[in-house]
């Protein structure tokens, strides 16, 4: 019974939970966008800095659970000081993992912290709580592009 | 507590054994072979052999369609789902029982109250300068098409306010009923806290002022007894929706009841089949209610249910389920009051309450609460219920719900108890 929520629940989750990184609406930004879980309420306002072609930033704010907040977490870690086009790749990357039912197998090179999350993949329900975040920063990035000529 | 208090609970329904046998899920069992701990009945109820027997006997050997089949299974479907009227009406003690409407569920029911309401002329008429008052304790259904009616006629949408112990602010009643007042539309009892608003003073007050009273009765049929026709006419709403599914009935089906003379002076909702009188190509003209609000083939299996869903609850007496949904909630309420860091939103006092109680519990967000507690087969509402203004009023973004039912026992309370201290000590709080 807790082996199959320990799998939902990583510890590296549980981390992010208490201690969640990059939080709090930061300036500068190019493009500011608000996302919203309908379901359950999970929402989350997320700012994008792009400089040179690389995500300089990713600031936000969100209320959810421990599964939204923490990926909130772990997704700015891995999108910060990448070029666009990379980070790009591993949002795909993670949209995988999230969509492919627990069983696609994860690469620790790719998405680091991220592969704590391979057992939210078994849970149907919450896949949306861990996609949240990562839809709004590629929403947000796609804008920002639009923004800077 | 223990659960040989919980046995002589003051209140339960003495049969309650005999009456779980009657709901043939709540003998599955879940993943691990675990019990199912069912407490969302305010999301839906479950449903007792009686109406899953009499729907799928409808099928096995009455099925045609009603009022236009001109042979003997059209006449015995029609005869059923008619029946099935009859006992809704019963049910609600409604004055006649052509002022009974099936919908496809509640949200339906408002939806036409207000669409219909837009497109009125004359006495029933809302426009600019006119008013229409909800609460901000609605279910999303009874709110957002009061925005539409009000955006589409140019009136003015207000709304009562909310203590902070989650019963309606009343201080402000004179200021918000007034001349200018069209409608008045309010839960009786809330789905998120549990509140029972105090309608008939509400309607009394709102009928002074010539004003339509339209009440959600989406959580109160499942647990108070209703007799329309025993209310004091000024008392009594003008409209009065529940859906199917939480009165253990299908899902499909809703019901819309409403005063004769307001219901013929609106104009139709839907158009076609089986609402009209004659057709011509310029124009037709309309049948009598309660068809004039039933266009096309009618959800007649899923009437047929509700029917034998509203005898089965008026067999057990809603007297009687609504002692046992308060013996619970009480119990229910004990019983939270023991985990740290919980915090109940809505009346503390069983009395003032029906059987749905959301909490917030300190350091673990409600989607993580109904996780844990699914994974011990408890089933509970984690989200805003619909009700994200009511959650936005108590400073939550959401909360977790547990939702009793005539077949809930004390010990399912125990082990929703027993649960959230786990859930606690495994985030570690
Ligand atoms: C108070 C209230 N009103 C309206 C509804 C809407 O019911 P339905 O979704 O069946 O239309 C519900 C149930 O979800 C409810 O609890």
């Amino acid at each position: 019974m807790s082996a199959e929520l320990d799998s939902l629940y990583q510890e590296i989750i549980l981390d992010h939970y208490k201690n969640p990184h990059h939080k709090g609406l930061r300036d500068p930004y190019e493009a500011e966008v608000h996302h919203v879980n309908p379901t359950c309420g999970d929402e989350v306002t997320l700012r994008v800095h792009v400089a040179d072609g690389v995500v300089a930033d990713v600031s936000y704010d969100s209320v959810g659970c421990s599964i939204s907040q923490a990926s909130a977490s772990v997704m700015t870690d891995l999108v910060i000081g990448k070029p666009v086009a990379e980070a790009m790749a591993v949002h795909e990357e993670f949209l995988a993992l999230m969509q492919g039912k627990g069983t696609v197998e994860p690469d620790e090179e790719v998405l680091e912290d991220g592969i704590a999350f391979a057992g939210v993949a078994k849970f149907p329900a919450r896949v949306k709580c861990a996609l949240l975040s990562w839809m709004a920063w590629k929403d947000a990035t796609t804008r920002s592009l639009e923004e800077t000529p | 507590m223990s659960s040989q208090t919980a046995a002589r609970l003051d209140g339960l329904l003495p049969e309650l054994e005999v009456i779980r046998a009657d709901f043939p899920i709540l003998s599955r069992t879940l993943a691990d072979g675990q019990p199912l701990v069912y407490l969302d009945s305010a999301n839906t109820s479950q449903k007792p052999q009686c109406v899953i027997d009499a729907m799928v006997d409808h099928l096995e050997r009455h099925n045609a369609n009603v009022a236009r089949a001109m042979h003997q299974l059209g006449a015995e479907s029609s005869e059923a789902f008619e029946a099935a009227r009859d006992k809704v009406a019963a049910f609600i003690g409604a004055p006649s029982r052509d002022e009974v409407l099936f919908t496809k569920n509640a949200s339906e029911a408002l939806n036409l109250v207000a669409n219909t309401l837009a497109w009125a002329r004359g006495p029933l008429e809302v426009g600019e300068g006119d008013e229409i008052v909800i609460t901000e304790m609605e279910h999303h259904s009874n709110i957002v098409p009061w925005q539409l009616l009000t955006q589409r006629t140019g009136a003015t949408l207000r709304w009562f306010g909310l203590t902070d112990e989650g019963h309606l602010d009343l201080s402000a009643v004179d200021d918000l009923i007034t001349e200018r007042t069209k409608v008045v539309s309010l839960t009786w009892v809330s789905n998120m806290l549990g509140t029972v608003n105090p309608v008939a003073a509400i309607t009394k007050r709102a009928h002074e002022v010539g004003a339509l009273v339209v009440v959600d009765a989406s959580q109160a049929a499942p647990q108070l007894p209703i007799d329309l026709a025993a209310m004091p006419e000024d008392e009594r709403p003008d409209f009065l929706a529940f859906t199917g599914h939480k009165v253990v009935g299908p899902t499909g089906i809703g019901v819309l009841w409403g005063a004769r003379a307001v219901l013929e002076a609106l104009p139709p909702f839907l158009g076609g089949g089986e609402m009209i009188e004659t057709v011509r190509m310029e124009s037709s003209t309309y049948a009598g209610i309660p068809h004039k609000f039933e266009a096309g083939t009618p959800p007649i299996v899923e009437a047929v249910g509700l029917g034998a869903a509203v005898d089965y609850l008026s067999a057990v007496g809603l007297d009687a389920v609504h002692a046992h949904e308060q013996a619970l909630t009480g119990y229910a309420l004990e019983g939270l009051a023991t985990v740290p860091g919980l915090r109940v939103l809505g009346p503390l006092d069983a009395r003032e309450r029906g059987g749905a109680i959301s909490f917030e519990i300190d350091g673990v967000h409600p989607h993580d609460v109904a996780q844990v507690l699914d994974v011990r087969g408890i089933a509970v509402r984690a989200g805003h219920h619909c009700a994200r203004p009511a959650h936005a009023r108590f400073g939550v973004q959401s909360s977790t719900r547990m939702s009793s039912y005539l077949y809930t026992t004390p010990t399912e309370i125990d082990a929703l108890v027993e649960a959230l201290h786990y859930t606690r000590s495994y985030f570690k709080l």
